[in-house]
């Protein structure tokens, strides 16, 4: 229940960053795709060349290495960093000592930019000087690490680099998600005669599948968007290997100075975000409705 | 047979003893009521009978077996849970089967139990459901679904109805009771609300601070109390414990508070001992009502009336104690005036002020 | 409930203590070698253990390091990083608590609808906006300035904080608003006396995930400014990028990511019982 307002200065008060808010939040998107709309380069045009910068785009070979590499690389880092977490977390869940130690380890990462990430993780995976060198001085001189400058294997660089980044926070989400079964539960499977594998796999996963979905849709739109770490760890490269839709954009509008491709580009990234989101927003109010009728 | 034998069980956590001494024998078929306050030890106690935690010292046997060692799968027991602990993304046919399932018993033999059991507590049509298409009601039957499906030895109840409401609390209190007729299983029977101990236990061990207070049947507990503590735990309003001091009146005694002289029936040897000394007379509310029949009577000032409807409840003063009276609806009291009280005295007790415990 | 199986255990925690080396690697590696000088590194590899303590890594890095043609080392990127991410942080927080609470507490035509696409701004891909931002800030004659950055950034976080605030304030009982304005409490003074006292929970928070968000921020940094406006992950960036000359000075560079991790890592460090409730919070929509 809440109240009306009353009087004329509160008004103004929420009301300007608000509009201020939802400007920038609609006008932009608008703004954007009307530019996608229009045959602009370097400076914005507003005619209207219907969806000429859309197909150049889509024929660009950039693009297509774009989409593809954010398959591979979505389903890498998403899965690694799900199955990574989980098992974390239910490791974590035995009653284990270091608990807190733990966990303030594994969640630094999120604290670091990308930009770090990407830098650090880029020497590490440098074949001249870092964890090939370092095994090879050791003595193992046919050990080869180079993933990063061969143009097949450089996007598992970067899942690898994403991975460590991310592992921490599926893991706390997993683990609020398992501490928040009813330990009734716990005794009655003990009673039951569950093993711990049985009781993970039938009563405490499905007791999950909500956050873990949580996470999924996390994970995935952090995967769409990633500019800072590929910029960082690879630069893109070799070549345009490890280029993802992202960068695209960057490269169209900044780099070649066309802006209505730009646009086009960036209105291509929304909609594959939204193809991520919608879905979820829809789940979320499938289970609300279905939780309402059931209770 | 005993079905339940336990013997100078201790269980501490950390610092606090939260069991100071369990011994506890329950007869086969019994329906025994753990109750007390919470904090007493009831739950842990059950805990420690299904093999939940470990002692700190004394053993626990089952049907004459000795189980500190065993595991909770291997007990032969099933518990029944407050929060009903049904496995949420499992339909209510798997949740029964569950167990059966890690011990390997064949399929053909689950359907069966689930198809008996199921006849039994009327749950066939909810079967194929998921626990969170069912009611609290239907939750709870569910839940003792799968504990029947295992056929034990004991049955543990740890406060099954306190997340039902009222009118819910008292159809299960029924139909537990109904189950246990028709099955004869022993049950072990955990709750803090005396109302579900008193309607249902054969025996009830009544629980303090870690310590078994009393362990009897129902009335034994109601009437004659082992000590201060169960007198005034059971009962609505409860046992008005009021200071007196025992005095000679005549060949008998009588309790003396203030002006008033309260005889007593007839007393036994241990009682005599306290002449003059000081003690605590037990006299539960329903005993004290207003005067109009002969009997014992004695004056009292009325501080508050509550009328409930079906009688009213006085709180009066005497000797500088304040006691509880149950009076017919119709008698017009007025506060601050001194009325006339009857007392039966007949189920009254005496407590040592001492040890608390009962003298007579 | 015991699970103690003792090998079981053993493997248990060499598998968690395995995961949290791999995951304090990279660190270790940076700080080892921020100690380092570039002839020893370039002698062995970038892992290992630093023969002496090259404190010259460090004043280097902080104050003549040359990037992208200034020889002034990381401080003036730190400087400028700090002059954008501190007031941005503060106004956004503040707005966003006050349009939480707004939200939340009273009604106003319109309220669900603006809300809604409020926390849209959270989900919007940053790509959509640089074009829309370049020109705007053309035309308030902000371009590469940190003033720009900490309007873009403010706008931005308003989105998350309020998002965050209202999520919060939504628990706060209705008695206690009740109880206020049966005592004739009205919006300000709701706000002030009674709302703001309950929030220190949720500003933490806030503040944390913004500083650290803002601070780490790259795209918008290294669109809007160039040279010496930019914050410092672009500075890290021209770093890793420039073409070195003939010996590639990692032990300063590691220095440099370090000054320039070092903040978030402390707030981090300091805040993280509130970091792990905003992350739990954001994830419980």
């Amino acid at each position: 229940m809440r109240r009306r307002l009353a009087g004329f200065l509160p008004l103004l008060v929420i009301w300007i960053p608000l509009l201020i808010s939802v400007a920038h939040v609609v006008g932009f998107t608008a703004w954007t795709t009307w530019l996608s709309f229009t045959p602009s380069d370097l400076l914005p045009e507003y005619d209207w060349a219907g969806l000429r910068s859309y197909r150049a785009v889509l024929r660009t070979e950039n693009t297509a290495i774009a989409y593809a590499n954010l398959l591979v690389y979505g389903v890498g880092y998403v899965g690694l960093t799900m199955i990574v977490g989980f098992v974390l977390a239910v490791l974590i869940d035995q009653r284990i000592r270091a608990e807190n130690l733990l966990r303030t380890i594994y969640l630094y990462p999120l604290a670091v930019s990308f930009v770090v990430t990407g830098t650090v993780w880029s020497w590490l995976f440098n074949p001249g000087q870092g964890i090939q060198k370092f095994v090879n001085n050791l003595g193992w001189t046919g050990f080869r690490f180079d993933w990063i400058i061969d143009r097949d294997f450089a996007l598992y660089t970067i899942i690898i680099a994403a991975v460590w980044h991310g592992v921490g926070f599926a893991m706390a989400l997993f683990l609020a998600g398992l501490r928040s079964i009813d330990s009734d539960l716990h005794k009655a499977a003990q009673i039951d005669g569950a093993g711990p594998l049985r009781f993970y796999l039938r009563i405490a996963a499905p007791g999950v599948a909500p956050i873990a979905i949580s996470v999924l849709v996390i994970l995935l739109q952090y995967a769409i968007k990633t500019f800072d770490l590929v910029r960082a760890l690879t630069g893109g490269g070799p070549g345009i290997s490890t280029t993802l839709p992202a960068l695209v954009v960057y490269d169209f509008m900044f780099q070649r100075g066309q802006l209505g491709r730009g646009s086009a580009a960036a209105v291509l990234l929304l909609l594959s975000l939204l193809v991520v989101l919608l879905p979820y927003y829809l789940y979320v109010h499938w289970r609300a409705r279905r939780e309402r009728t059931n209770g | 047979m005993a079905a339940l034998r336990v013997k100078g069980l201790h269980k501490q956590f950390g610092n606090t003893e939260v069991l100071k001494g369990i011994d506890l024998t329950v007869r086969n078929g019994e329906f025994a009521v753990l109750l007390g306050p919470s904090g007493c030890g009831k739950s842990t106690l059950l805990n420690l009978i299904a093999g939940l935690e470990t002692p700190n010292a004394g053993t626990i046997e089952i049907a004459e077996r000795v189980v500190n060692a065993v595991p909770a799968k291997d007990r032969d027991i099933a518990m029944v849970f407050q929060s009903y602990a049904l496995y949420p993304s499992m339909t209510v046919r798997r949740n029964i089967t569950f167990g059966m399932e890690c011990r390997g018993v064949p399929k053909p033999k689950q359907q069966e139990a689930v198809a008996r059991v199921a006849s039994l507590l009327q749950i066939d049509q909810l079967l194929e459901r998921k626990p969170s298409q069912l009611s609290g009601g239907q939750r709870q039957r569910v839940a003792m679904g799968r504990a029947l499906v295992r056929d034990p030895k004991l049955f543990l109840f740890d406060e099954p109805l306190s997340n039902l409401d009222a009118q819910l609390r008292v159809d299960m209190r029924t139909e537990i009771k109904q189950l246990h007729g028709r099955i004869r299983s022993t049950i072990i029977y955990v709750t803090h609300d005396q109302i579900e101990a008193m309607t249902m236990a054969s025996r009830i061990a009544v629980m303090n601070k870690g310590e078994i207070q009393q362990f009897a049947e129902p009335d034994e507990v109601y009437n004659r109390p082992a000590n201060l503590f169960v007198a005034r735990f059971l009962g609505t309003p409860p046992m008005n414990t009021l200071k007196a001091r025992l005095v000679r009146d005549g060949d008998g005694l009588a309790a003396a508070i203030g002006l008033a002289k309260l005889p007593l029936p007839a007393q036994s040897e241990t009682a005599r001992a306290f002449i003059d000394r000081d003690v605590f007379l037990g006299l539960r509310p329903e005993c004290i009502t207003d005067s109009g029949r002969p009997g014992t009577t004695f004056e009292a000032e009325v501080l508050t009336t509550e009328p409930t409807g079906a009688e009213t409840i006085v709180l009066a003063a005497i000797g500088g104690e304040r006691l509880r009276a149950r009076v017919s609806p119709d008698v017009r009291l007025v506060t601050g005036q001194r009325t006339t009280f009857l007392a039966d005295m007949r189920s009254a007790c005496l407590f040592d002020p001492a040890t608390e415990k009962r003298i007579a | 409930m015991d699970k103690a199986l003792r090998p079981g255990r053993w493997l248990i925690y060499a598998i968690l203590f395995g995961f949290a080396l791999f995951t304090l690697l990279p660190l270790i590696v940076i700080v080892l070698n921020s100690f380092r000088t570039a002839v020893e590194i370039g002698r062995s590899s970038l892992i290992g253990w630093p023969a002496g303590l090259a404190w010259r890594n460090w004043t280097e890095a902080w104050g003549h390091f040359c990037i992208a043609q200034r020889c002034e080392g990381i401080r003036p990127y730190m400087e400028n990083s700090f002059m954008m991410v501190v007031p941005a942080t503060i106004l956004s927080t503040a707005l966003g608590a006050i349009a939480g609470y707004s939200i939340s507490l009273w009604r106003f035509r319109g309220d669900t609808i603006v809300f809604a696409i409020v926390v849209m701004g959270v989900f919007l891909p940053e790509q959509m906006k640089l074009i829309p931002w370049a020109l705007v800030l053309r035309e308030l004659d902000l371009t590469n300035t940190i003033g720009a950055l900490v309007l873009i950034h403010t706008v931005q976080g308003f989105s998350f904080t309020t998002l965050f605030c209202r999520n919060y304030y939504i628990g706060i009982p209705q008695d206690l608003v009740k109880a206020a304005r049966v005592d004739g409490a009205g919006y300000f003074r709701t706000f002030w006396r009674i709302v703001l006292p309950l929030s220190p929970p949720i500003i933490i928070v806030t503040v944390i995930w913004q500083f650290t968000g803002i601070w780490n921020e790259f795209l918008f940094g290294v669109t809007f400014t160039t040279g010496e406006q930019q914050p410092v992950t672009a500075a890290l960036i021209a770093i890793a990028t420039t073409p070195q000359t003939d010996v590639v000075e990692y032990g300063i560079e590691s220095a440099a990511v370090l000054l320039a991790a070092i903040p978030t890592l402390l707030v981090y460090f300091f805040g993280g019982r509130y970091f792990l409730r905003g992350l739990t919070a954001g994830a419980v929509k």
